[in-house]
């Protein structure tokens, strides 16, 4: 089964820090054969006996065939769970369960698709564009962040796309402003066909603002926090819009998390909005 | 030689004591993902609710040394969509299910209980009684013995007889004995302890409660003592009744305390969150443990710390002796 996720105990093979981040790459074969850009991962933090219940989920930045298939997850020190994470060592091992979630939908035909990364939020888009560009799509990025040493992958951008602009807050590398600040001239210059980010709630509504004003399809991945990523704890709920009309609480880590940007409820989330399904007092109810 | 794990609640049999808790294992297809419910003592539902709930705001977790504080809101799709989409579908993986009920009112109860029965599929109903009762200015019924009794006399009545009527209480009372006895009284086939006790947790860092709903309820390890002292406390009190014990189990050996406290059958739940493959995890370390001691029956283990001070336990041996 393709979809189907897996727990291993995979052995970290190499860290490394990229600017404010850390890189670990962890074999994980299960996880690796069945990845798909926009899946992600969560990891048990702590070690045995930890303390720490909740896994922690990260997207995956890479995947590579070595030793059977690896997985790279990038993230920043947050809090206990990261700072342990950080601190694991080559060959120390890690339970990854993978991949999950509902992954990025690709174009059947070539076209022109603007790729919007805040922050290691970035990290996502790389395996997208890799899968854009093998069907023929030209891959556009947009990469923000406030300070020049927090935009992940300016590089790697450079390399795969057709243009690269790179936005930061106090204007120490790029433009200064926000992603959402040049995206309107990036997809008019493309001429883009569609807009996929991946970031923060806030840079996700700004974005899927501007894709709605073009026009175009913009498919959005949420960062929601999740207690355990498969779908059982419901705390990761966004409201969405379905098919029908209805807006549901509907899980970031099994509906999610890539919606279509403009069926999530933005200026919602955190909310039980009154018309959702089961909303307290509402017409469903 | 592999230890007899079949255990009853009431007069139905399941082939093994571990179970989900309410609210922790989904509509069963998840957990699916990673083992077969099938092989579960029991599925135990989230709680199902008359209408559809869209449950809490978010946030509606954070994590708490050893433990888990969730306000979800019993979010659900409701008891019809309930038996159209997910029953049937864990009847066809052969699970064994236990249905979570929640209401705000006795008549809600007693509705869900009526509109539950006759259908097939239903192994037993877990009476969740941790829910704001409305008509008492949002007390929880399983505050109160009277009104937690009256709730498990109605649902009893509105249940076939052969489907056992669990009621699950919470350790958020003076005395848990007490509301237990009444439950029983009322018609509880079984008992099933403990609910998550009510909790809080604030962020220094925007210095505002945790969750959006200011208060939730408190899982994991952290509350595990909480559970072994209710379950001890109401096994010596009530030693006939079957008791599901739940709050913290992560290993066999949290199981099998809760075993040695009187409980016939154990639930995992905030540990599914972090490993789903817990719950045949927990039932192999269980057995293994079982038989390290000399068990070949789960049944000759419950409620074993309750015997006095230096008294042997019931081994096989012993009844061999006895039996020349």
């Amino acid at each position: 089964m393709a979809g189907s996720p897996v727990q291993v105990t995979g052995t970290v093979l190499t860290t490394r820090r990229v600017d404010a981040y850390h890189a670990l790459t962890v074999v994980a074969p299960g996880i690796a054969d069945r990845f798909r850009p926009g899946h992600f991962v969560t990891v048990a933090v702590g070690g045995r006996d930890s303390s720490m219940l909740t896994r922690r989920a990260f997207t995956i930045h890479d995947v590579k065939p070595d030793y059977g298939g690896t997985v790279e997850l990038v993230f920043g020190v947050r809090g206990a769970g990261t700072a342990w994470l950080a601190d694991l060592r080559a060959r120390d091992t890690l339970d990854l369960v993978g991949p999950l979630g509902r992954p990025f939908p690709l174009p059947r035909d070539p076209c022109t698709c603007v790729l919007v990364g805040d922050e290691h939020g970035a990290a996502a888009l790389f395996a997208l564009a890799d899968a854009l560009q093998q069907r023929g799509c030209r891959v556009d990025f947009v990469l923000g962040a406030p300070s020049a040493d927090r935009v992940f992958g300016a590089l790697r951008a450079r390399r795969m796309g057709e243009t690269t602009t790179l936005t930061t807050e106090d204007g120490s590398l790029g433009m200064r402003g926000r992603v959402t600040d040049v995206l309107p001239g990036v997809i008019a210059d493309a001429r883009a066909d569609a807009v996929y980010a991946c970031g923060p709630m806030e840079m996700l509504r700004g974005v899927t603002t501007v894709a709605v004003e073009f026009d175009i399809p913009v498919q959005v991945a949420v960062e929601e926090s999740m207690a355990c990523g498969i779908g059982v704890c419901m705390t990761c709920v966004v409201p969405v819009i379905g098919d029908d009309g209805v807006t549901r609480m509907v899980r970031a880590c099994t509906e999610g998390p890539v919606f279509r940007g403009e069926r999530v409820r933005f200026d919602d989330v955190g909310t039980i909005p009154f018309d959702a399904l089961g909303a307290p007092g509402g017409r469903h109810a | 030689m592999t230890a007899d794990l079949r255990t009853y609640l009431a007069h139905v049999e399941l082939p093994n004591p571990v179970l989900t808790a309410s609210g922790c294992g989904g509509t069963g297809r998840e957990l699916a993902q990673f083992s077969d419910v099938h092989r579960l003592g029991a599925f135990v539902t989230r709680s199902i609710t008359m209408a559809p709930r869209a449950g809490r705001p978010t946030p509606r977790m954070a994590e708490t040394p050893s433990g888990l504080l969730n306000a979800v809101g019993l979010q659900g799709p409701g008891v019809e969509a309930f038996l159209e989409r997910e029953l049937p579908w864990l009847a066809e993986r052969g699970a064994r299910t236990v249905v979570s009920i929640g209401g705000g009112t006795v008549t809600e109860y007693t509705a869900l209980a009526r509109r539950l029965a006759g259908v097939d599929g239903i192994t037993a109903v877990e009476i969740n009684l941790s829910c704001p009762n409305v008509e008492d200015r949002g007390r929880v019924f399983a505050r109160d013995g009277a009104a937690a009794a009256e709730v498990v006399a109605s649902v009893r009545a509105a249940t076939p007889y052969e489907v056992p009527v669990i009621a699950k209480l919470s350790p958020d009372v003076a005395d848990v004995v007490a509301v237990a006895r009444a439950c029983v009284d009322g018609g509880a086939d079984a008992l099933a302890m403990i609910n998550t006790p009510v909790g809080m947790s604030i962020d220094v860092d925007t210095m505002r409660p945790s969750l959006a709903a200011g208060t939730g309820g408190l899982s994991g390890p952290a509350v595990r003592p909480l559970a072994v002292r209710c379950v001890w406390q109401v096994h010596a009190a009530l030693p006939g009744v079957p008791i599901i014990g739940m709050g913290g189990v992560t290993t066999g050996r949290d199981a099998l305390e809760l075993v040695l406290a009187g409980a016939c059958a154990v639930a995992v739940g905030t540990a599914l969150f972090h490993d789903p493959y817990a719950c045949p995890r927990v039932l192999r370390e269980l057995e293994e443990l079982l038989q390290e001691r000399g068990f070949d029956r789960l049944a000759d283990a419950v409620g074993l710390a309750h015997r006095p001070a230096g008294a042997q336990p019931r081994t096989r041996t012993d009844l061999e002796e006895s039996s020349l």
